[in-house]
């Protein structure tokens, strides 16, 4: 290879480019042409919050990770730090001299899992064996038997981090021991979850650790074929995916005899076609067979019947991501992170009110707090913070007063919250938490596939219950009934759906019941988010007469003229909220009044 | 024997319809479970599934119309009816919600005319709402033809829109063009 003097990086996931890193490559690349510097591509660093990132990586090993640029930003680091040697601090988020506090994003994380994102060229299956990728393959199929792989997770502590945490060994040694000439792995990257993006971001940034780790698992269970459910909205992994198995098959990494062994593996993609359900295992696999995605009853479990009536593994992005990782550590490395019961370090989407919102990934057994403040650092509007949601639709919301709680299974489920599979979403003051509740139940009523009853008559219910509270028609029973009707949905119910979709009522009932309180029995919504409760205004003193609000109302209630104070015809507005947005002189103020009292 | 690739179908689907149904068919029908990777290929290369299309399909892979109808059906994903020249897709996952999607939907509506689910009388743009994109941190966050864009505000959803009537020159709307740029 020539001597190159810097190098230059460029985060291009899916989250960079919607932060217009795109147009900063293109940028880049132009720019370096001349120069013989060829602008890399990576993955996720992390710092979604940062987006667009380029990082610039000195002769010597040091590196300069620039944030928020603008396309203009990019030359300007050409012109001053690659053409005269001087770093442009102010545009510095990481590195020697940065002015920011964007060090501790990651001081309190250990990137394991992590490790290649935002560093490695995922299209680039060179740059993934460089950074030891394949040898935890390498090491599976020269030296250890399949029982001895399994064994190696067992010891590892591994549990499945699809959301239930079911010990990875145990299903694998299942499938394993089942009877059937056929065997499949199934890698569940169908991510519902509507706030979540760490099977994405691995996706995405390490595609090739995921075709490892289905790789070692195949090898494992005696399977020769794997699929890979993925849904459509995820289009760029789906593109890695493809040339990651393109570039697999190239290098004698997936196909026949493996690596020289007797072992043969091959892959395949299938597209989800949109349905939350198919997240769930049983559902996901009659979606593979073609047919409609819906849940059936367990036993059998697909390690003894599942794909095609075959035994079947399934697990998620992560957990094949981590097997690697075990492999290549060993399981006695990789066992001493995290707690008693749950070992290794979590992936987590963090999102929402928080400052520092992206993809982390912490030992397990850090608490709230830890991830909220010292990774997060704190709540994005200077609010109070309020509470966390994980577990999506499933889970729970964790008031702030618990933030000293560890993030392991065990002690999230003592408090009536779920692991989940990483969505972690920050709330603060401004969150109204019976609209929190009313929109994981309205995901939940839509994405119910109607097989049983309860859970898709039960949350209708719930749903309307809910929306008669949020828009200020709440009745003084109503906190009964949704507990009562939450508790037959959980019993009545086949599949993990159901069962769970109750989770985020339950928990902000526990811990919010005053906000219920308030919404049922004074029609007021301390979080002045549900829009029969709240009103919105002029202050005839700050309002200058721009005009600005009134030619963005959309239903035009609003009337004045020109240099002279504009009111809200409140027997019009919807409260859309557009003019408060539009106002540049923070005139229009908002307060939580019902409108019919106005 | 080489593939046919979405843009080899797109051609052949504007004079020879059936045939690239029939291609499509082909091109899955070997491996097991090809119902939904066919609606999907024909979803992507005529844009939705009509009637006549699934009957094709039908007649061709020997799959039960009916069968195909209830995947059509359960998926979000298939459409059924066709979409105008720029598909929006609003999300409306959990951050999104948290940080304003309604509002965005809001002025989205009020700016392409097309409400949730529906396409605007000028055929310009149809909009849809999804759950999570996947950029979460972002939020709120919509596509328009598979472009993302995050940090969304009324104002830049206005300043998107109009950029893609901009270029769309014979389609020029009636609002927010005499307002210079
Ligand atoms: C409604 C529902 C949705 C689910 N969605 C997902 C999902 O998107 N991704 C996932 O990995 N697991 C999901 N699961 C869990 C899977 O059923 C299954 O437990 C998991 O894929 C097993 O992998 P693991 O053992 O590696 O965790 C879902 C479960 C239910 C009930
Ligand atoms: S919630 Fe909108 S991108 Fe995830």
């Amino acid at each position: 290879m020539h001597d190159k003097q810097y190098r230059v990086k460029v985060g291009l996931a899916t989250c960079g480019i919607a932060g217009g890193a795109a147009k900063v490559y293109q940028i880049l690349k132009d720019r370096l042409q001349e120069s013989g510097i060829e602008v890399e591509r990576t993955g996720c660093i992390g710092m979604c919050y940062n987006e667009p990132l380029v990082e610039v990586i000195e002769a010597d090993g040091q590196s300069y990770l620039y944030g928020n640029l603008e396309p203009e930003d990019s030359l300007h680091i050409v012109d001053e730090h690659i053409e005269k040697g001087k770093p442009v601090r102010n545009l510095l988020v990481l590195g020697r001299s940065a002015e920011t506090d964007d060090q501790t994003f990651l001081e309190k994380q250990r990137r394991i899992l992590l490790k290649n994102c935002g560093h490695i060229d995922p299209e680039e299956i060179q740059s993934y064996i460089d950074a030891d990728g394949y040898k935890g393959l390498r090491r599976a199929l020269e030296q250890m038997t399949p029982e001895s792989v399994i064994e190696e997770i067992k010891q590892s502590g591994l549990r499945g981090r699809g959301g239930a945490g079911f010990p990875t060994h145990l299903k694998w040694g299942l499938t394993r021991q089942a009877d059937g000439a056929q065997k499949y792995i199934v890698c569940n990257a169908d991510e519902g979850d509507p706030g979540a993006f760490m099977d994405r971001s691995v996706l995405e940034g390490d595609t090739h650790s995921v075709l490892e780790g289905m790789l070692i698992a195949g090898y494992a269970i005696g399977a020769s074929i794997g699929y890979v459910y993925i849904r459509a909205e995820y289009p760029l992994a789906i593109r890695r995916l493809k040339i990651a198995i393109k570039q697999a098959e190239g290098k004698g990494l997936l196909g026949k005899n493996i690596l020289g062994s007797n072992f043969s593996f091959e892959l395949f993609i299938r597209e989800g076609a949109g349905a939350f359900v198919c997240g769930e295992e049983t559902a996901l696999l009659m979606s593979i067979e073609g047919k409609r995605g819906m849940p059936r009853f367990r036993p059998p479990f697909p390690a003894q019947k599942g794909l095609f009536g075959c035994p079947t593994s399934i697990n998620n992005v992560e957990t094949f991501a981590n097997v690697p990782r075990i492999l290549h550590l060993g399981a006695s490395a990789y066992n001493q992170l995290g707690t008693e019961e749950s070992k290794g370090t979590k992936v987590f989407a963090l999102a929402g009110k928080i400052r520092r919102g992206g993809l982390i990934e912490i030992p397990m057994g850090t608490t709230i707090n830890e991830i909220v403040f010292d990774i997060g650092g704190g709540i994005s509007t200077g609010k109070p913070f309020k509470a966390i949601q994980t577990g999506g639709p499933s889970g729970g919301c964790i008031p702030a007063e618990l933030g000293d709680t560890p993030v392991d299974y065990e002690s999230l489920k003592k408090i009536g919250a779920i692991m989940g599979s990483g969505g972690l979403l920050v709330m603060d003051e401004e969150t109204c938490m019976v609209d929190v509740a009313r929109y994981f139940l309205s995901f939940t009523r839509e994405e119910s596939c109607g097989k049983c009853t309860f859970c898709r008559a039960g949350t209708h219910q719930m749903l309307k219950i809910l929306e008669r509270i949020t828009q200020g028609e709440g009745r003084e029973e109503d906190v009964d009934l949704l507990i009562e009707l939450a508790e037959k949905i959980k019993a009545g119910s086949l599949c993990g759906l159901g069962q769970t979709a109750p989770n985020p009522v339950l928990t902000t009932i526990k811990y919010f019941r005053n906000e219920y309180d308030a919404h049922v029995k004074e029609k007021y919504c301390p979080a002045k988010k549900c829009k029969a409760l709240i009103t919105y205004e002029i202050d005839p003193e700050a309002c200058t007469g721009c005009t600005l609000c009134a030619r963005n109302c959309p239903v035009d209630a609003i009337s004045g003229m020109k240099k002279e104070a504009h009111v809200i015809d409140q027997s019009i507005c919807i409260s859309c909220g557009l003019c408060i947005n539009s106002c540049k002189f923070d005139a229009v103020t908002v307060s939580s009044k019902p409108k019919q009292l106005v | 024997m080489k593939q046919a690739t979405a843009a080899d179908l797109r051609t052949l689907a504007q004079d020879h319809p059936v045939f690239a149904v029939k291609e499509i068919v082909d091109k899955h029908i070997e491996s097991k479970g090809a119902a939904i990777p066919i609606l999907q290929e024909i979803q992507n290369v005529f844009g939705y599934i009509s009637p006549e299309l699934l009957r094709r399909a039908g007649e061709f892979s020997g799959i039960p119309v009916n069968e195909l109808y209830s995947i059509v059906t359960f998926y979000a994903q298939f459409r059924m009816e066709p979409t105008g020249e720029h598909l929006i897709q609003v999300c409306h996952g959990t951050a999104c919600h948290l940080a304003g999607a309604e509002r965005i939907t809001e002025s989205i509506q009020f700016e392409t005319k097309a409400g949730p689910g529906k396409t605007s009388d000028d055929g310009m743009f149809t909009m849809e709402k999804v759950a999570c994109l996947g950029c979460c941190s972002l939020a709120p966050v919509l596509t328009i033809d598979e472009e993302t864009y995050g940090k969304l505000s009324p104002e830049k959803v206005r300043k998107i829109i109009k950029d893609v009537r901009r270029k769309n020159p014979e389609h020029s709307a009636s609002k927010g063009d005499n307002e210079s740029a």
